[in-house]
Order: C-alpha cells, then sequence, then structure tokens
C-alpha cells in the first residue's frame, strides 16, 4: 500500500490514494454499521407494525416501573433511566479512549478503555437483572373469569386492558395483553445486548493488545479507533430502542 | 501527526486537548439533559394515561417530541462521538444518503400495520371485542360478577 502511495498518484478511485481519505478498514467499519442500522431498523418497524395492527399495548410506563431494592414501589422509567446513562458515559469513556489513541497515549488509551469496559459490563447486568424481574414477576390476570398470576414471557403478557370492578388484593386485575409484546421485547432488547456483549469483547481484546503494546509497535492507535465506532454504534441503537419500548 | 506506519490516510481531524475536552463535555451535557427531558415527556404520559379522560391528540405530539428529541441525541452521537461530522463530505453522504430509505420503511410498515387493524375490526368482530380497551372505567368482564374473581391455582 505505502508504495503506491509514495507514487502520488491522482486517480483517486482507482487504488492511488483512499477515495474519502480514510483507513479502508474505518470505512468498512462504517457500512458494516450501516447495514446493522438497517437490521436493527427492520426489526423495530416490524415492532411498530404489529403495534398498529393492535387495538391496544401496553403502557411501557407500566411494565417498566420496578427497580431493585425497591420492593413493590411504583418507579416508571427509574431503572431504564439508569441504564441509559450508564451506556452514554461508557461511550464518553470510549471517546476518550480513542483522543488518548490519537496522542499515542498508551496509558490513557488502557485507562479509559478500563471504563468502557466497566459501563458495558455493568449495562449488561442491569438488562439481566430487568429481564429476571419481567420473566419472574407474578402478576394477577383475569383468565376466563379466573385470576392466574403471570409473569412476561413469549407466550404470556399479563398488562392487558384492566378488568374493570375486579381487583386482587387491593390492586387492578388485567385482562392478558398482546402475545407479541414479550417476544418483540425479548427479541430486541437480546439482539442489542448480544451488540454490547460483543462490543465488551472486543474492548477486552482492546485493552490486551494495548496492554502489550500491539499498536505502540504499529505506530497508530487505528484499530481503537474501529472498536469505538462499534462502541458508540451499540449507544446509538439504545437511543432508538429505549425510544420504541420504553418512552412511547 | 503523521503516523509513520500509516501513509493511506494523510488527513486528520485534529483537536488539541481543551478543544477536544471542550467539545466533549458539551456533547455529554446536552445528550444528558436531551434525555432527562424525555423522563420527563415520558412521566407526564404517564399521568395523562392515568387521569379520567386521557387526551389522546396530547399523548400522540407529546410522542412526537420524544421522536424528535431522539433524533436530535442519534445525530450528536454519529457526528460528535463518532466524529462522522468531521470526515469529507462525500463520504458522510455515502452513510447518511442510504438511510434515508428508512423514510419509506416506516410509513409504509406502519401504514400496513395500521391498515390490518381496521381490516380486522372491520371483518373480525371477536378481535374487535375481545381485544378493545372498554371505553375507560366502565367496563362488565362477562362471565365475572365485580369483586368474586378467585385465584386459580
Amino acid at each position: 500500500m505505502s508504495t503506491t502511495v509514495t507514487t502520488h498518484q491522482t486517480k483517486w478511485w482507482s487504488g492511488g490514494k483512499s477515495p474519502f481519505n480514510l483507513e479502508y478498514g474505518k470505512v468498512m467499519m462504517w457500512y458494516f454499521l450501516m447495514s446493522d442500522a438497517f437490521t436493527f431498523g427492520a426489526f423495530l418497524i416490524s415492532y411498530g407494525t404489529i403495534r398498529f395492527s393492535q387495538n391496544f399495548w401496553p403502557d411501557p410506563n407500566v411494565v417498566f416501573n420496578a427497580f431493585p431494592g425497591a420492593g413493590h414501589a411504583n418507579l416508571p422509567l427509574a431503572f431504564v433511566s439508569v441504564m441509559t446513562f450508564i451506556l452514554i458515559i461508557s461511550s464518553v469513556t470510549m471517546v476518550k479512549a480513542v483522543h488518548a489513541g490519537h496522542k499515542g497515549d498508551r496509558q490513557g488509551v488502557m485507562k479509559w478503555l478500563f471504563w468502557t469496559i466497566v459501563g458495558g459490563v455493568a449495562f449488561l447486568s442491569c438488562q439481566a437483572w430487568e429481564w429476571h424481574h419481567l420473566i419472574t414477576g407474578e402478576h394477577a390476570v383475569l383468565v376466563n373469569g379466573k385470576i392466574e398470576m403471570w409473569g412476561q414471557n413469549m407466550r404470556h403478557n399479563p398488562w392487558g386492558p384492566i378488568a374493570e370492578g375486579v381487583t386482587f388484593n387491593g390492586e387492578h386485575v388485567r385482562t392478558p395483553g398482546p402475545v407479541a409484546f414479550g417476544g418483540y421485547f425479548y427479541g430486541i432488547t437480546g439482539f442489542h445486548g448480544f451488540h454490547v456483549f460483543s462490543g465488551v469483547i472486543i474492548n477486552i481484546v482492546m485493552l490486551l493488545m494495548t496492554q502489550k503494546g500491539v499498536f505502540e509497535r504499529k505506530g497508530h492507535y487505528l484499530m481503537i479507533e474501529k472498536a469505538g465506532l462499534y462502541w458508540h454504534f451499540v449507544d446509538l441503537v439504545w437511543v432508538f430502542v429505549f425510544l420504541c419500548f420504553y418512552l412511547i | 501527526m503523521q503516523h509513520p506506519a500509516f501513509e493511506e490516510v494523510s488527513f486528520y481531524q485534529h483537536h488539541d486537548d481543551d478543544t477536544f475536552n471542550k467539545k466533549i463535555k458539551k456533547t455529554t451535557i446536552l445528550l444528558s439533559v436531551i434525555t432527562i427531558i424525555e423522563l420527563g415527556i415520558g412521566l407526564l404520559i404517564y399521568n395523562i394515561h392515568k387521569g379520567e379522560h386521557p387526551n389522546d391528540t396530547l399523548v400522540l405530539m407529546f410522542k412526537g417530541l420524544v421522536c424528535i428529541l431522539t433524533l436530535a441525541k442519534a445525530f450528536y452521537i454519529v457526528s460528535v462521538f463518532m466524529h462522522l461530522g468531521d470526515e469529507i463530505r462525500n463520504f458522510i453522504m455515502t452513510i447518511v444518503v442510504p438511510l434515508l430509505l428508512f423514510i419509506w420503511f416506516i410509513i409504509a410498515f406502519l401504514w400496513d400495520g395500521n391498515s390490518y387493524k381496521n381490516l380486522r375490526n372491520e371483518f373480525d368482530k371477536d378481535f374487535k371485542v375481545r381485544t378493545t380497551p372498554s371505553s375507560h372505567h366502565s367496563t362488565v368482564v362477562p362471565g365475572v360478577k365485580p369483586g368474586e374473581a378467585e385465584l386459580k391455582k
């Protein structure tokens, strides 16, 4: 590659020079992320289609109102805002790692990558708690005139319309809600969680490579930049998952 | 800084530490503030829903506002954190222009879902009865007398 560049070719689109003055790997990372955006977009739009085809859809504030250690307190949106801030902050630490890489500051890269990994693991732990809470939760649901205790899973949705006049332990009783809710929620947040997980793995690999001095020997930290792009994309997708499942 | 091992790229966005830190700090605060506003609107929607007579138009307007705020967040993440804003314009276009497909994608499929709902409500009365939440606070569930439901084990 370096030999072609030194001949100062001006035919940019014939391989003489990088067309966008960008490294090949970075351009390809961008195009991968664009295709991944379409994958997530297709999932979310399919969720939207099903939601628009229903007469009733659960209010997210009713479904997501739990907080670890808070028992049965009604705290809508509290826990998911914690998760959102964890991801935003870990995105900031990743920017710092990339910036340290630009300066060739090996210690800085390692420090900020470490905090990014901590953020990623914290996010995954939050998601694990949330899933566990939803699946094992017990909610009174009126089914064929009887009350059953349901958790949120792929076959059952306990958050249907309120059954008027029926109470259980002094609480409203709901009728079964649209089944597709669970499949979409676990499917899409799971796919996003898988991206977070692979991002954490990539960052750990980057941390080990930095520590071994691989990038120092190469003379540049462009690999950190590519890992950073992937990590920011994970944050970007969460912004939309947060919108579609928790806010509207 | 010209990387000795890397001549493919001759252009670097260059920020000294001060400019960089200022820019990142500003963006972080901006993203946090937008998120807090979104959460506030989320709670507002919750309270409107809880009320006696939820105003559907108002809820829809707030939901639209949250969507716009989310797009603003996405813009800042991509443009500042991912540095797309610092790249060459033509490169930005190769990423952004294909994404315009989403405009058709979203409109077409939400329209389709809505049309399916209308068709089902018209031709499948059972679906309509089963899934329509009865107008607020006045339902009698068939087969159950109020307060008499019991726990099935």
